[in-house]
């Protein structure tokens, strides 16, 4: 042990050194770096919601309930959106209907019935996989599927030259398969963050596998998957390439808007909200382009938004209930 | 040689070394001097008017039941708790009479003169040599970096046993041997101070007494602060302790560290001041 | 045994093997939720089926010199796949070009920087940037960022081009990196960064010398995931690229152009049958399957990057 008493000095070398560098020049560059992308990417977003909404505020302002409830027409100051409306909200059903129940039924079975075997492993992949195909290539099933094998099964089948085979249905299924890895995916992620502990209560008390699913698995997990669901329904409602192979209309539909549940439309050709999208961004003629494009896409946004808010607004209760 | 304990400030205050008084320079031989430090966690007073002074160059040991602010108190002397968004450290601790929390003080260059060990080795996921060379690098430190990374193993006793393999990864080390690893790491700046968190908690004896030894061996170049819940290994190992515990706080129900009392290893382990040590130091409670 | 209410028959096997019909529902259950499961099999097969019934008849009966042409025409019988490629190519650059340093950089502010509150703040901002719909960047890329961008610098630009549609698509891509790459260094454990934070590395250097290279292989699977998203991106393309006007061979990315994507969803629309040269119809599913199998590869290197990034962990 040191026998010298510290020089009086030596408290100020110290200092000197313990208070140099404080001015970090990179770090603190560095710092801004990234502040300012996360400004440019915020920022982009905001731009585009600027351009969008005044785009489309003239329409929207003067005449809403119009925009809503018209049909495609050839003039800008007639023309609504409610064929896409319609295809929109058919196109959900159709997801909510098909992809919800099979999609949580794959995750329940992946997360508590499946073995560790191959054969999971192979589903697993499989299912990662299948998220990641580009939606061009669900419209490219589709197109077979639908268009070509099903038209030509018998009448009484759905199949036959009903409009050619392009319907809402085939828009409709192909988009619930489209977003079936999704809701998998989310809904197992949920499961698996139920504690054990509390399926082990229940086996516990000789409840069944399905039981205890039921009864204390699926409540844990049920904010988590409705967040999966809601998000995939989100996605869902934007998808607009898988329609275009299918053979959703571009160009104007005859006829009339008919109410919007009526089943009888259900065999029709169809349009669904992003391509109407699509068709009036490209067209030259006056108003379309500056005007209902953009009108069509606030109201596409609002959907799309209120649904992911919804979810966002799911997980936060969940993170705080737990 | 243990430091000579000195008589109490106030008769009814727990015995602990006399507060200095402010501006007045260490007694002999003192590193640190630790004055009325009190540790919170946004409003809650983890620990409380803490009143130390370190000597150089020995081993301390910070001892007491979990719970009582010792690791806390212990990331006080290296700004580790500055980290944490909701910490706030009342009090000053003087390093060679220079307050480390004064606001012109650099935490960077504090952390480079007062290194640390942690309780769970954690070695960058890099080969053993870039883990060594990491520190004295971010330094800027010149100078052969073969040399120094030889020279920092064999400081922390593991030379031998990795020299042959210094490119490979330091993930294929046992516990025991990331342990010295992260040692040496720490030793490579050359610090002046090694501050250590139950580094051996996570070990088996047999690398657990390699540590102590190891510890032993560099106590003359470097102060030594360790923190351990192991009453065998503090009084193997360190020359002075200092026992911490908690208080209950009847209105608000928590649970606030204090320090108890602070003395030469041999002392307190066999005729410890305070009952609460004695306790301790016994084995009726903690 | 005494207990009254207790069973006072003897146990038997058959007293613990428990409610038949019970049993039963709970076999009958496993099985539905199998099928769910196993559709996704299904499913799989169906798409590599079709792709590859029509594709095969492409490939068998194409005439090989007519993959090799001034541009992409299959109504005339003239499959260039170069048109497509270099359409492809150059979207995809661009895209990972703008996305790349924008979502990382926000994923590292994210993840290292932010204050928690200033996180939760900014994820929902980054999820509802991933959830906005193609076409509604399509749009934004053809009546703003050509305009406004793209012309500005570099007047000669055509109205439609594909350094607009590359941005748009990038523009898309942005959240998708940032949140896998911020999940990957979220992943990194505390630990290290304090070891190097005791060492006395500054918070840049402990940054970009500890931390990100610990989540390289996370932040490698970023980029693949978000390289093929990219690639596999079809309406930005399609509004704001021209499609029909791109057509013609060319590596000008202030141009119109096509990629392999827009190319198929040009193909398919607005016509009942796809008329045209004989194999006009099979060419589309052959686009299909080249896609089908680069999005599909890329897709397994990055699963193989992410497991690397779980098992270290």
């Amino acid at each position: 042990m040191a026998a010298v008493a510290p020089h009086p000095r030596t408290a100020e070398l110290v200092r000197a050194r313990l208070e140099q560098g404080k001015l970090d020049v990179a770090g603190t560059l560095f710092r801004w770096l990234l502040v300012g992308t996360l400004a440019l990417s915020v920022g982009v977003l905001a731009v585009l919601l600027i351009d969008v909404v005044t785009g489309g505020w003239g329409v929207l302002s003067s005449r809403l309930v119009d925009f809503l409830t018209s049909a495609d027409r050839t003039s800008a100051e007639e023309a609504g959106v409610f064929q896409g409306l319609r295809g929109t909200f058919w196109i959900g059903v159709f997801t909510v209907v098909l992809a919800f129940p099979v999609g949580i039924g794959a995750a329940i079975y992946l997360e508590e019935y499946a073995p560790r075997s191959r054969f999971t492993r192979i589903i697993d992949i499989n299912i990662r996989n299948l998220a990641g195909v580009p939606s061009v290539v669900y419209g490219i099933l589709g197109l077979a599927i639908f268009v070509k094998t099903l038209a030509s099964l018998p009448d009484w089948l759905g199949g036959g030259p009903l409009t050619g085979g392009r319907t809402v249905m085939s828009g409709g299924i192909i988009i619930a398969i489209l977003v079936l890895p999704i809701v998998i995916i989310t809904s197992a992620e949920a499961i698996r963050a139920v504690p054990d502990s509390i399926r082990e209560a229940g086996f516990g008390v000789g409840a069944t596998r399905w039981e205890v699913v039921r009864s204390h698995v699926l409540p844990y997990a049920l904010p988590g998957i409705l967040t999966g669901t809601v998000l995939a329904l989100a996605r869902a409602l934007g998808e607009a390439a898988p329609l275009i192979l299918v053979g959703a209309v571009q160009g104007r539909l005859g006829g009339g808007p008919g109410s919007l549940v009526d089943l009888g439309q259900l065999q029709e050709r169809f349009t669904a909200m992003p391509i109407m999208i699509t068709n009036w961004s490209g067209e030259f003629a006056e108003g379309f382009q500056d005007e209902l494009a953009p009108a069509a896409i606030v109201v596409l946004l609002v959907f799309v938004f209120l649904a992911n808010g919804t979810a966002i607004l799911l997980r936060n209760r969940y993170a705080k209930r737990r | 040689m243990p430091v000579e304990s000195t008589t109490p400030a106030r008769p009814d205050a727990p015995r602990l070394v006399r507060a200095p008084d402010p501006g007045e320079e260490p007694a002999s031989g003192e590193l640190f001097e630790v004055c009325d430090l009190s540790v919170y966690y946004g409003s809650f007073r983890a620990v409380r008017d803490v009143n130390l002074r370190i000597p150089e160059r020995c081993i301390t040991a910070f001892i007491g039941p979990s719970g009582c602010g010792k690791t806390t108190i212990l990331r006080c002397f290296n700004r580790m708790n500055d980290l944490v968004e909701t910490a706030r450290v009342e009090g000053r601790i003087l390093y060679h009479g220079v307050d480390l929390y004064d606001p012109a003080v650099n935490p960077v260059e504090v952390r480079r003169r007062i290194g640390m060990v942690f309780q769970k080795p954690n070695p960058f996921p890099k080969s053993i040599y870039d883990n060594v060379a990491y520190g004295p690098k971010v330094a800027g430190l010149k100078g052969d970096m073969d040399e120094m990374v030889e020279r920092s193993l064999r400081r922390a006793a593991l030379w031998e046993e990795v020299k042959d393999r210094l490119k490979a990864s330091a993930m294929g080390l046992s516990g025991g041997q990331q342990q010295r690893l992260c040692i040496a790491r720490a030793l490579a700046v050359d610090p002046e101070v090694v501050l250590m968190d139950e580094p051996c908690s996570a070990l088996d004896p047999i690398a657990t007494g390699r540590i102590e030894d190891l510890m032993e061996e560099i106590k003359t170049s470097y102060t030594i602060i360790i923190v351990t819940h192991n009453m065998q290994q503090a009084a193997r190992v360190s020359d002075q302790c200092a026992f911490f515990t908690t208080e209950v706080n009847e209105t608000s129900d928590t649970r606030t560290g204090i320090l108890v009392e602070f003395d030469g290893t041999e002392k307190m382990f066999s005729t410890p001041s305070d009952e609460r040590t004695e306790n301790y130091v016994t084995g009726r409670f903690g | 045994m005494s207990d009254v209410g207790r069973q006072r028959v003897p146990l038997t096997l058959a007293s613990l093997q428990g409610d038949r019909r019970r049993l039963r529902r709970e076999a009958a259950l496993r099985r539905l939720f199998l099928g769910a499961a196993a559709l996704s099999i299904v499913i799989s097969a169906l798409i590599v089926l079709s792709l590859i019934r029509e594709a095969w008849v492409f490939v068998s009966q194409v005439d090989l010199a007519s993959l090799w042409t001034d541009g992409w025409f299959p109504r005339r019988g003239l499959y260039d796949l170069k048109t497509l490629f270099a359409g492809s190519l150059i979207v995809t650059l661009i895209a990972m070009a703008v996305a790349s340093p924008l979502g990382l950089g926000a994923a590292v502010y994210l993840s290292e920087y932010a204050r928690p509150r200033v996180r939760q703040a900014l994820k929902p901002v980054i999820e509802t940037l991933a959830s906005i719909p193609s076409v509604v960047l399509g749009f934004f890329a053809l009546t703003f960022i050509s305009p406004e961008v793209v012309r500005r610098f570099a007047e000669e630009a055509t109205l439609a081009n594909l350094t607009a549609a590359g941005i748009g698509v990038g523009l898309l891509t942005i959240p998708l990196i940032a949140s896998v790459a911020e999940d990957a260094m979220a992943a990194v454990p505390d630990a290290l960064r304090e070891a190097s934070s005791g060492i006395g590395a500054r918070k840049v250097t402990t940054t970009v010398k500890v931390v990100v290279p610990a989540a390289v292989s996370g932040l490698v699977a970023a980029f693949i995931i978000a390289t093929s998203r990219a690639i596999g991106e079809t309406m930005v393309v399609l509004i704001a690229a021209g499609a029909s006007g791109g057509s013609l061979f060319s590596l000008d990315p202030l141009r119109e152009g096509l990629t392999l994507t827009a190319a198929m969803a040009t193909q398919a629309s607005g016509t009942d049958a796809v008329v045209g040269a004989a194999l006009t119809f099979q060419s589309l599913f052959f686009v299909g399957m080249l896609l089908f199998l680069v999005t599909f590869g890329l897709n397994l290197v990055a699963d193989r990057f992410v497991r690397r990034v779980r098992q270290k962990y």
